[in-house]
C-alpha cells in the first residue's frame, strides 16, 4: 500500500507542476514582454520606486534644499510661499512646507502597503479554502463576507477608529484590512471554484497529492494574477482612505506627520495660503495615481481576453 | 417572484445583525471604558459617564447589552450625545439635506456617467473615447477631496462661479457643485463601465443579426446594444449608494451643508463619539435597506435574475 501513494505523490510533485509551471511561466513571459514596451507601466513603475525611496530615507530627500529638518520652525514665517530653499514654501508653524511634504510619504505609503499585504493574505488564504473546499467553509466565509460587504468603505472606517482612542500606524492598517479583504477574497474564490474541476488539478488529485498540495502548488499560482491585479489597484484606494480618514479627524493625529493632517491644517486657509493645501494634495494623487495606473498596465498585461 | 422577493428579504437579515454585531462588539463591547474611548481628550464628569453608561446600558451583561442595543436601533434609538440629546433628534433635522445632496449626485452620475461612456465606446479609439479615458483616470486617481478643494478653491474662490460653502442659495445653485464632486469618481466608473460593455456587446452574436436583419444604426444601439449593456451598471449604480453615503461626510464638510454627513464631520472634530457611531450606524442600515430594494427592483427588470 505504501509503496504506490509514494510513487503516486513523486508523480504528482513532478508532473503536473511541471506542467503548471510551463503553462505560468508563458503568462508571466508575455505579461513582462507586454508591460516592458508600455509608456504607463514605465511612468507609475519609476514614479513608485522613487515614492518608495522617498519613505525608506526620508532624510536624505528632505535635506535636498537644505532645511531638511521638518521640525525646525520659525513661527514668523508662517504660511510665506514658495522661495529660494524653501521651494514649497512654509505651513502655518512657520515649518519647512517641503521636508514635512516629504516625510509624509512614509506614513501613508507603510499603511498603503500594510493593509493592502494583509489583506492579500486574508483573501488568497480563505478564498482558496472556500472555493476549493466548498461546503461549510464557503457557506461561512460567504456570510462574514456579506456582513462586511454591508459597510461603505469610509464608514466602516470611521465606526471603528472613532473607538480606538490610540490611532497608530498599524490600527489604521488593521481597520482598512478589515474593510478591503472581502473584495479580493470574493475574487480569489470564483477562481479557485473553477480551477476545482480542471483537468491538472483532478490529475494531481487522482496522483494522490493531499489538498493542501493541490492548494498551495496548482490552484494558488493559477488563480493569484486577478488578486495581484486587484491589489495593486487597491494600495491607491488605501492611501486616499487613509489621508479621508486623517483629514476627517479620525486617522493619524499631531504631532505625526501625515497629508491628511496638512490638508486638514489647509483646509481652513484656502484663502491666504493656497500653496499649503496644494503641494500634499499634489504628492497625494501622484501617489494613488501612480499605483492605479500600475494596476491598470497589470490587469492589461494579465487579462488574456483584452489582448 | 414573491418567492425571489421573500429571499432576498430573508438574506437580509443576518447582513443586518452582523454588521450591527460588528459595530456593537468593536465600539462597546472591546476592554476598556466605551464612553471615555468615545470621548477622545474630552474630559468628561463622573456624573455624565454614569448616565451615558445607564443610557448605553453598559452595566449589563455582554448578551443583554446586544439586546438592548438591537431592540433600540429597531426603534429608531441611535444614542445620545454628551449633552443629553436623542442622535435621532439631531437626524430628524437634518437628513433632508443629505437626500437632496444624494439624490443630485446620483442623478448626475447616471445620466453622464452612461452618456460618456456611449459616446467613448460607440468610437473606440477615436478623440472622444482618448478624453474619456484620460479624464475618469484622473478622477479616479484624484482624491474626493483634493477634488473638492480644487473645485472650492478654482471654481468658488477665483472664479466666484459657485457658493464657496453653505445653502444659503438653496437647491440647486449650492447644491451643485458638492453634487458633482460627490459624483465625480463614480461617474467615471460607470462611463468606464458602460464604455466596456458596449465595445464587448457590439461583437456580439444578437447585435450582429440585428444589423444583418437591416435594423439602422439608433435602433441597433438603442434597442439592442446600450440595453444589454446597461445591465452591470445598473448593478453598479445600486452599489453606487454606498460609496455617496460615504461621501457625504467629506463633501458636505468641506462644502458645510447641513446635512447628516456635515452631522458625523462636525461630531468627529468636536469628539462627540456616540453621535459619530450613531449617525454612521444608520448609514450603513440605509445602504444595507437601498441594496434590498434595488436588487428586488432588478429582479423585476431582469427575470434571469429570479431564477438563480
Amino acid at each position: 500500500m505504501t509503496e504506490p501513494v509514494a510513487v503516486d505523490q513523486a508523480m504528482a510533485a513532478g508532473q503536473p507542476a511541471v506542467l503548471a509551471e510551463i503553462s505560468e511561466g508563458n503568462l508571466r513571459r508575455d505579461a513582462w514582454l507586454l508591460l516592458r514596451g508600455k509608456p504607463e507601466f514605465l511612468i507609475s513603475a519609476t514614479l513608485i520606486l522613487v515614492l518608495l525611496f522617498i519613505a525608506a530615507f526620508p532624510g536624505l530627500v528632505a535635506s535636498l534644499f537644505g532645511h531638511g529638518d521638518p521640525r525646525v520652525c520659525d513661527l514668523a514665517s508662517s504660511g510665506l510661499g514658495p522661495r529660494a530653499g524653501h521651494p514649497f514654501g512654509f505651513d502655518l508653524q512657520g515649518c519647512d512646507l517641503y521636508a514635512n511634504v516629504i516625510y509624509g510619504a512614509r506614513p501613508s505609503i507603510s499603511i498603503g502597503l500594510l493593509a493592502t499585504s494583509t489583506s492579500f493574505v486574508v483573501s488568497a488564504v480563505l478564498g482558496i479554502l472556500a472555493g476549493y473546499h466548498g461546503g461549510f467553509v464557503d457557506a461561512a466565509v460567504s456570510r462574514l463576507m456579506d456582513v462586511f460587504f454591508g459597510f461603505p468603505f469610509i464608514l466602516g472606517g470611521i465606526i471603528i477608529l472613532t473607538a480606538f482612542p490610540h490611532r497608530t500606524v498599524w490600527t489604521i492598517a488593521f481597520v482598512l484590512a478589515l474593510f478591503s479583504w472581502p473584495t479580493g477574497t470574493r475574487l480569489m474564490r470564483s477562481s479557485a471554484l473553477a480551477l476545482r474541476d480542471a483537468d491538472y488539478v483532478l490529475a494531481a488529485r487522482a496522483l494522490g497529492a493531499s489538498s493542501p498540495r493541490v492548494m498551495i502548488r496548482h490552484v494558488f499560482p493559477n488563480a493569484v494574477a486577478p488578486l495581484l491585479v486587484l491589489s495593486t489597484l487597491a494600495v491607491g484606494g488605501i492611501i486616499a482612505a487613509e489621508a479621508s480618514l486623517t483629514f476627517l479627524g479620525v486617522g493619524l493625529r499631531l504631532p505625526a506627520i501625515s497629508w491628511g493632517l496638512q490638508l486638514s491644517v489647509a483646509q481652513g486657509y484656502l484663502r491666504q495660503y493656497p500653496h499649503m493645501l496644494f503641494f500634499p494634495a499634489l504628492f497625494l494623487s501622484l501617489t494613488v495615481l501612480a499605483f492605479i495606473l500600475l494596476g491598470d498596465a497589470l490587469r492589461d498585461a494579465f487579462d488574456p481576453k483584452l489582448r | 417572484m414573491s418567492r425571489y422577493v421573500l429571499r432576498r428579504i430573508l438574506q437580509t437579515i443576518p447582513v443586518v445583525l452582523g454588521t450591527t454585531f460588528v459595530i456593537f462588539a468593536m465600539v462597546f463591547a472591546l476592554p476598556g471604558d466605551p464612553i471615555r474611548a468615545l470621548a477622545g481628550d474630552k474630559f468628561l464628569a463622573p456624573s455624565v459617564i454614569a448616565q451615558l453608561h445607564k443610557e448605553y446600558h453598559l452595566d449589563d451583561s455582554l448578551p443583554i447589552q446586544y439586546a438592548k442595543y438591537m431592540s433600540g436601533l429597531a426603534h429608531g434609538d441611535f444614542g445620545r450625545d454628551f449633552n443629553g440629546d436623542a442622535v435621532s433628534a439631531l437626524i430628524r433635522e437634518r437628513w433632508p439635506v443629505t437626500v437632496k445632496l444624494g439624490l443630485t449626485a446620483w442623478v448626475l452620475e447616471t445620466v453622464f456617467g452612461i452618456l460618456l461612456g456611449l459616446l467613448a465606446g460607440l468610437r473606440r479609439g477615436g478623440v472622444v473615447d482618448r478624453g474619456v479615458l484620460l479624464l475618469t483616470t484622473v478622477v479616479i486617481s484624484v482624491p474626493a477631496l483634493v477634488l473638492a478643494f480644487l473645485a472650492q478653491f478654482v471654481l468658488g474662490v477665483k472664479l466666484g462661479i459657485f457658493p464657496i460653502a453653505g445653502v444659503a442659495d438653496g437647491w440647486p445653485v449650492s447644491y451643485l457643485l458638492p453634487a458633482v464632486i460627490l459624483a465625480a469618481l463614480d461617474l467615471a466608473f460607470i462611463a468606464r463601465l458602460t464604455r466596456t460593455n458596449l465595445i464587448e456587446n457590439r461583437r456580439a452574436d444578437f447585435v450582429r443579426t440585428a444589423i444583418a436583419k437591416g435594423l439602422g444604426p439608433w435602433r441597433v444601439v438603442g434597442k439592442h446594444t446600450l440595453r444589454n449593456s446597461l445591465i452591470p451598471v445598473v448593478t453598479y449604480l445600486a452599489l453606487s449608494f454606498g460609496y455617496l453615503m460615504s461621501g457625504t461626510v467629506i463633501v458636505e464638510g468641506i462644502f458645510n451643508l447641513p446635512g447628516l454627513g456635515n452631522l458625523v464631520f462636525q461630531a468627529i472634530q468636536r469628539q462627540e463619539g456616540p453621535v459619530v457611531v450613531g449617525v454612521s450606524t444608520l448609514l450603513v442600515l440605509v445602504f444595507i435597506l437601498t441594496n434590498l430594494v434595488v436588487d428586488v427592483l432588478y429582479g423585476v427588470l431582469d427575470p434571469r435574475i429570479r431564477y438563480d
